[in-house]
């Protein structure tokens, strides 16, 4: 492996090299906004290249030109040295390309087989499942990807999804497998499972992209690694020969402190408190069962997990969107357990939901009145069932100034502005009642490196300010990196507790797939 | 603080209305050509039965009476989120239970009467809205699929009660109608000799009324906060069980002041055959922008249109090329919504770039 | 009542059904493609109007269907330019298409019949023991439908597009392609269903002759679960609330007032929307698009 990489010293256009992608000067705008702004993106065969790049860098975009979903304004692709044009994934698929999308691309009502053979059922038009599910297991045996052809995809874990995505491309006869953020869903050891996967491949001659924000899969698994930024190719290395901390740099373009600063914590009086709680289900997944939980004033207690384990229902149970059926839920020794979520609010919760877009603000409406979203009982904002818009707007126009919210005024609609302003709003509006308790789900999801600097550092400013806060993250290094305790869920349960600094990374993995060790375990 | 401010958005949505308006006009030009008839002496024969002389334009005020109504009652329910097609049962059945209280000469004066007859139309009208709007807060049952069986059921009850029941209700199998409205019941007329009654005031205040309530109330922002988005609405403690309910309620009631105004105002009974107006109240929302102020320009429009249909028949076009016209405008619309929703186009008009889309 | 559990009874059920059973699988393979279709009772009636109108010019009810079939499907072809290539709000555009025809269907009969409330009498479809030819071909087409949508590739692919269209356009599926041809098929079989009302099981054309059998189709669709079997026998359901109606006002002495009875069918379909909707959930993709630039 080594020789094929390392006789690249730089990658240039007229090189006589067949690479297996060639990108060139790739452009892309959509509009107000150019999300590729000459991209290059050179790949040669056989190897497994990183993608690196935050959130919104652009990398999502490449790949759907690639992939022929969008089409390029500017430059040229190359697949296999055949210079390309692709009008749909169709054209894509032919040329020998596989993509498996951050957000699966199954159908979770068909089958394993179903879902393979989708789009490349054969020539007759009746269909032979039978024959189908055959060729299925046949290939998966060959390359030592397990799976039932017969399982829906709605019954499989998320890594064996995962399987079953990589299993589609292969059948479609790809040899180049873009992944896009392919660990986002997966605990430690499935991640694990999946480096395993991508290198028998490669083995095997198939050549994998792999997009990814994070530097320890650059590290782990890439042979070289292509850094962008803001829309732009900004470097090219060979993995073995550079530092995390050169491409932390290169990605952010300048250099970071990825720490956060943080006296040691000096927890108080328990705020929120829940004791052998229960919760309807979400339809079709097991019920919640919460034994104890406690927020202590002045510390960050993290919870980590693999999404899908319960989080959702935790936190919609914690801020009163979802009965309680049983157990006792108090928040300040005032019991909470039937409240709706004003009830909550009064008793001195706030709440920084995970999906800005779809709960924490109503983005067609403007500033102003999403300030009023979970603060319109009677109070400052509304005397007898009516709006004082004019307290509202000058609130508002506070709110803005004190948390830097960049909007032309109060009346401009939250879904013109960015991820980032859109957050301190939600910040600024559910900091200002003075809470007790501040429930931050996902809170840096999505948001530049600069914005998830400003939300962590307000973390730690409310947390000093003595009250409990819980960050609720799927991002492991998140979690470590801000709590003072942090509790471990999976299968709908929370399945250990610690201090922070008395628990490494590895054994918080394993717990975060403790149970659904099944299928995993022979990989 | 009631003061309108016209941005960039209204500008756009008053200008889409008038552009959808004018290519349903030519479509129903084409089509009329296409028919052998002359387009251009049949809208002039519309343009004369609508606004010509003091006639022509009391008709179309007591038109728009009943369009302004039953779209306010549309415009709600699709604030709230829901396409409710039901206006019309909501609205024969407030006209039918208006006529009920009016026909059955309690013996009121006027300024009783009236208003007691009026509010049985509404109380009508939001009995048959709080039915789908429960149906789907409890179960989910679509309102689409509901209110139309509403509509076919109330047509039919209708017409049974009036055929069968009159050894009950004030009602005259032979007219398949309720008997006459006493005259204390009846609306006053603003202008005679014309037809034009009380109704077209009402509807103007009930607009207005609506426009306050949406905008300047909690209850209103709770409307149209789950209209929006459930799962915010659900985030900032809005009940969107009760919120759907109540807006139905009230939507119902809107198209049953309608009816009531049909039966109290214009005919003086009412008819078991069904008007229709529930599914022009449609347009009538739509092409106001489900605003209550929109609602009063496309009710006097819709009106106008309804007023001056009948004149078309002395151009060769029969009346029911408005019926047309009107489904012409809602494809209109519904192509320029989506105009609106591309960011790329709007942003011509409003020079602020939608950058949520970037990074996508 | 002796006259009422009769063969009669049973026939008007079928009659009564085939309607249903047409629009229904029209609604069902529409859904399935993830398109929303409450145009079904505008298609019907353009189907109906046309098939009459073509009976009336041609004096062969056979081309009379075509026409009026192919008539439905150029008012399909409106809702499928609307709805996918426009991608305007589905059921706005649905009522959209409902309002024309309704105006459509009213404004003809004038101009051709000079009549305000219906057609003249054409001559209709050939009749099979008291029923018309169509009945039968109705309940063909389910078990047909049935094979197409779950044995074959495109029925595999058209499934795929209504559950999740960006997973569909990403296996290089046409989904325009799919979208377009199960929209224009609704069209076909809502026209057939028109046709029946009009020169099957009749021989006129009345305004609104459809009475809302489009919508009580689409609650069929739902209903049955969005599978062909679950919608024949929901279209069988409110047949039967249809025939009963009917029976019970030709029979004598019946104790229900003919005039309360024709609620019947549109109770029975408020009860089961209510009921039952719970339990059923549609294709997943309904009303979404993909995303391509």
């Amino acid at each position: 492996m080594e020789t094929t990489t390392a006789t690249t010293t730089q990658a240039s256009a007229n090189s006589g090299i067949d690479y297996a992608i060639r990108m060139q000067g790739i452009v892309k705008r959509f509009p107000g906004v150019v999300a590729n702004d000459g991209i290059d993106l050179l790949v040669r065969p056989g190897e497994i290249h990183a993608l690196l790049g935050e959130n919104g860098a652009g990398k999502s975009t490449l790949m759907n030109i690639l992939f022929g979903l969008y089409t390029p304004d500017e430059g040229e692709i190359a697949v296999n040295g055949k210079p390309v044009d692709f009008s749909g994934p169709r054209d894509a698929v032919l040329a020998g390309l596989g993509m498996v999308h951050q957000h699966f691309m199954l159908i979770p009502r068909f089958t394993v087989t179903e879902n393979i053979i989708l789009g490349n059922e054969g020539s007759k038009s009746v269909l032979d499942r039978t024959a189908a599910a055959k060729r299925v297991r046949e290939i998966s045996e060959s390359y030592g990807l397990l799976i039932d052809p017969d399982a829906k995809v709605d019954d499989l874990t998320v890594g064996l999804q995962q399987r079953v995505e990589i299993l589609k491309a292969l059948y479609h006869g790809s040899r180049i497998l873009i992944l896009d953020e392919p660990t986002a869903l997966l605990t430690p050891q499935e991640i694990e499972d999946l480096y395993g996967i991508l290198n028998r491949l490669k083995a095997d001659g198939t050549t994998i992209v792999f997009i990814t924000h994070k530097l320890k899969e650059v590290a782990a698994v890439s042979d070289k690694v292509t850094v962008i930024r803001r829309g732009k190719t900004v470097g090219e290395r060979i993995t073995s020969d550079t530092t995390g901390q050169e491409l932390a740099d290169l990605m952010v373009g300048r250099g970071v402190s990825l720490t956060v600063e943080r006296t040691p914590a000096t927890p108080g009086r328990t705020i929120l408190s829940a004791r052998n709680l229960t919760a309807t289900p979400i339809h079709g997944h097991k019920p919640l069962t919460i034994e104890h939980l406690e927020l202590r004033a002045g510390e960050i207690l993290g919870v980590c997990g693999v999404e899908g384990n319960g989080q959702s229902e935790l936190v919609e149970v914690l801020s009163g969107l979802r009965p309680i059926t049983g157990g006792t839920l108090t928040i300040n020794d005032t019991d909470v357990s039937t409240c709706d979520p004003n009830g909550f609010r009064a008793a001195g919760l706030s709440y920084i939901p995970e999906d800005r877009h779809h709960r924490g603000l109503i983005l067609d409406f403007p500033l102003w009145e999403n300030v009023l979203l979970g603060n319109a009982q009677e109070g400052p904002f509304v005397r007898s069932g009516i709006v004082r818009e004019r307290t509202l707007q000058a609130r508002t126009s506070q709110l803005m100034q004190d948390y830097d919210v960049r909007a032309p005024s109060p009346s401009t609609p939250a879904r013109s502005l960015s991820g980032g302003n859109q957050q301190k709003l939600i910040i600024a509006r559910e900091l200002f009642r003075n809470p007790d308790v501040l429930l931050a789900i996902q809170p840096t999801r999505g948001l530049d490196v600069g914005a998830i600097e400003f939300v962590h550092k307000e973390l730690v400013r409310v947390r000093d300010e003595g009250k409990a806060v819980m960050l609720l993250s799927y991002d492991l290094d998140e979690v470590m990196d801000l709590s003072d305790r942090i509790v471990v869920m999976s299968e709908y349960g929370i399945t250990g507790e610690f201090n922070a600094g008395e628990v490494t990374r590895n054994h918080l993995g394993l717990l975060m797939g403790g149970r659904h060790s099944d299928d995993q375990a022979e990989a | 603080m009631t003061r309108l401010k016209l941005s960039s958005s209204t500008l756009i949505n008053i200008g889409g209305s008038i552009i959808a308006v004018t290519i349903a006009l030519l479509l129903g030009a084409v089509v009329m050509r296409l028919s052998g008839a002359d387009p251009w002496a049949a809208y002039k024969a519309l343009w004369n039965g609508a606004f010509v002389g003091k006639r022509s334009i009391a008709e179309t005020l007591i038109y728009s009476a009943p369009l302004i109504l039953a779209g306010l009652g549309f415009a709600l329910s699709m604030r709230a989120g829901l396409f409710n097609i039901g206006i019309e049962g909501q609205l024969i059945v407030g006209g039918f239970m208006a006529a009920l209280v009016g026909a059955w000469d309690l013996g009121l004066p006027s300024v009783l009467y009236v208003p007691l007859a009026l509010f049985a139309g509404a109380v009508g009208g939001a009995f048959w809205g709080f039915i789908p709007g429960y149906l789907k807060a409890k179960a989910g049952a679509h309102e689409v699929i509901t209110t139309i069986m509403l509509n076919y059921l109330a047509m039919r009850l209708i017409t049974y009660l009036v055929l069968r029941r009159d050894d009950i209700l004030p009602v005259d199998p032979t007219f398949v109608a309720t008997k006459k409205v006493v005259p204390e019941a009846r609306l006053p007329l603003l202008m005679p000799p014309t037809r034009l009654h009380l109704g077209i005031v009402i509807a103007i205040a009930a607009a207005i009324i609506l426009w306050y309530i949406l905008f300047k109330t909690r209850f209103g922002f709770n409307v149209r906060a789950v209209g929006l988005s459930q799962g915010a609405s659900a985030y900032g403690g809005i009940n969107w069980g009760r919120t759907v309910v109540i807006a139905m309620i009230i939507a119902g009631a809107l198209a049953g002041l309608a009816g009531a105004g049909e039966s109290l105002g214009l005919h003086g009974r009412h008819w078991s055959a069904a008007p229709g107006y529930g599914f022009t109240a449609i347009a009538v929302g739509l092409v106001g922008r489900n605003h209550p102020i929109g609602v009063i320009f496309s009710g006097l429009l819709f009106g106008a249109l309804n007023a001056g249909g009948p004149a078309m028949q002395s151009a060769d076009v029969s009346k029911e090329i408005v019926q047309l016209i009107q489904g012409f405008i809602i494809l209109a619309i519904a192509a320029l919504e989506v105009v609106n929703r591309f960011p790329a186009i709007r942003s011509r008009f409003s020079r602020r770039s939608a950058a949520s889309k970037a990074g996508a | 009542m002796d006259h009422f559990f009769t063969l009669d009874l049973l026939t008007r059920i079928l009659r009564m059904s085939t309607p249903l059973i047409f629009a229904a699988l029209g609604g069902l393979i529409c859904e399935r493609s993830g398109v929303i279709n409450i145009a079904l009772e505008g298609l019907m009636l353009i189907g109906a109007f046309f098939a009459v109108a073509g009976t009336y010019w041609t004096g062969s009810p056979w081309l009379g269907l075509i026409i009026g079939v192919l008539c439905a499907m150029a008012g399909a072809m409106i809702h499928a330019v609307w709805s996918i290539s426009i991608r305007g709000d589905q059921i706005v555009v649905g009522t959209a298409v409902n309002l024309i025809a309704l105006g459509l269907t009213a404004f003809l009969v004038q101009s051709i019949w000079g009549t305000a409330g219906g057609s003249d009498r054409v001559t209709s479809l050939p009749k099979l023991g008291g029923m018309s030819i169509l009945v039968p071909v109705a309940f063909v087409f389910v078990p047909i439908v049935a094979f197409v949508l779950f044995r074959t590739k495109q029925g595999l692919r058209l499934q795929a597009c209504g559950e999740h269209p960006q997973a569909s356009v990403s296996a290089g599926i046409d989904i325009t392609r799919y979208r377009y041809s199960a929209v224009l098929t609704s069209g076909l079989l809502a026209g057939l269903g028109g046709a029946y009302l009009s020169i099957g099981n009749l021989n006129y054309f009345t305004l609104d002759m459809t009475n809302g059998r489009g919508f009580i189709a689409l609650a069929a669709v739902i209903l049955g679960g969005w599978n062909p079997w679950g919608a024949l026998a929901a279209a069988l359901l409110f047949g039967a609330a249809e025939g009963i109606q009917i029976q019970g006002q030709s029979t004598p002495g019946f104790p229900i007032s003919s005039d309360l009875l024709v609620t019947l069918p549109y109770i029975v379909t408020l009860i089961a929307i209510t009921l039952f909707v719970k339990a059923r959930s549609g294709p997943a993709g309904l009303g979404k698009h993909a995303t391509t630039s």
